[in-house]
């Protein structure tokens, strides 16, 4: 393999035919979102203005399991992991209230992929994180605290 | 070019566990370099997982996400041998696509 490839290094004369095939090789075409990245949202600066724009935070959703760590040292690398325990989930949003952007992250899912995500995130600071979950036209959310030694928003 | 992502997908019963780890500096647009400048945001936008060419998760992300995060997820009713396609991009317009098989 090694010295085939070689040789058709040299034969091309340079790197760039195979360097192309290669691209070409790994590149698809990106598939059609369904929905638009939510810019009234994720650009919001206050937590109040970005649970506005994603429809509000519903009612107290018993049913959502957030496992975030009490005390996160690094705030740069804070694991969030979500399990939804009720039917027909469309979308699960992270917020972070006290970040300078709360609007973390935001799920679509599909009918046969489970209602569970996990995903590292910044804090800036000590802060309630906050899930809202979709499903079935309802809205349900949950918030916990985690409490940041080291901010991970840099400066 | 970003560099390639690595996905990990296991069969645990009938359910696929996918790990993807998207190689990327995901830039705030709120650090400042050594000489004060701010560094420009530079993050993934969006990107969509697929199994066997069937949309099985979208995500939005913003600036707030880990650099290199790995983002994990489960799809119910898979089998070994699938395939899955993720893509992403990126507030610069730069995108990229991996694939693995399910294990």
């Amino acid at each position: 393999m090694d010295f085939m490839r070689r040789t058709l290094l040299k034969g091309a004369g340079a790197g760039g035919v195979v360097g192309a095939l290669l691209a070409a090789g790994l590149l698809r075409p990106n598939q059609v979102f369904a929905a638009e990245w939510n810019a009234g949202a994720f650009e919001a600066k206050s937590i109040a203005d970005a649970l506005k724009a994603i429809g509000g935070a519903g009612t107290e959703g018993k049913d959502i399991q957030l496992k975030v760590p009490d005390i996160a040292e690094n705030g740069a690398v804070v694991p969030i992991e979500v399990t939804v325990n009720l039917p027909n989930v469309q979308t699960i949003s992270i917020l972070v209230d006290k970040n300078p952007l709360p609007l973390v992250a935001s799920f679509n899912f599909a009918a046969g992929t489970l209602p569970y995500v996990r995903v590292p995130i910044k804090m800036g600071e000590t802060s309630n994180v906050r899930v809202v979950a979709k499903a079935d036209g309802k809205t349900y959310s949950v918030a916990k605290e985690v409490k940041v030694t080291i901010g991970g928003c840099g400066g | 070019m970003a560099d390639p992502m690595k996905i990990r997908a296991e069969m645990k019963g009938d359910t696929a566990e996918i790990r993807v780890l998207m190689a990327h500096p995901m830039e705030t647009g709120q650090r400042k370099d050594a000489k004060g400048q701010v560094v420009p945001a530079h993050f993934i936008k969006t990107f969509t997982a697929t199994l066997n060419g069937k949309v099985v998760l979208e995500g939005h992300l913003n600036t707030a996400v880990s650099r290199n995060p790995v983002i994990g997820f489960k799809v119910k009713g898979a089998a070994a041998g699938d395939k899955v396609v993720v893509s992403w991009e990126d507030n610069k317009g730069d995108k990229r696509s991996d694939e693995a098989t399910v294990a």
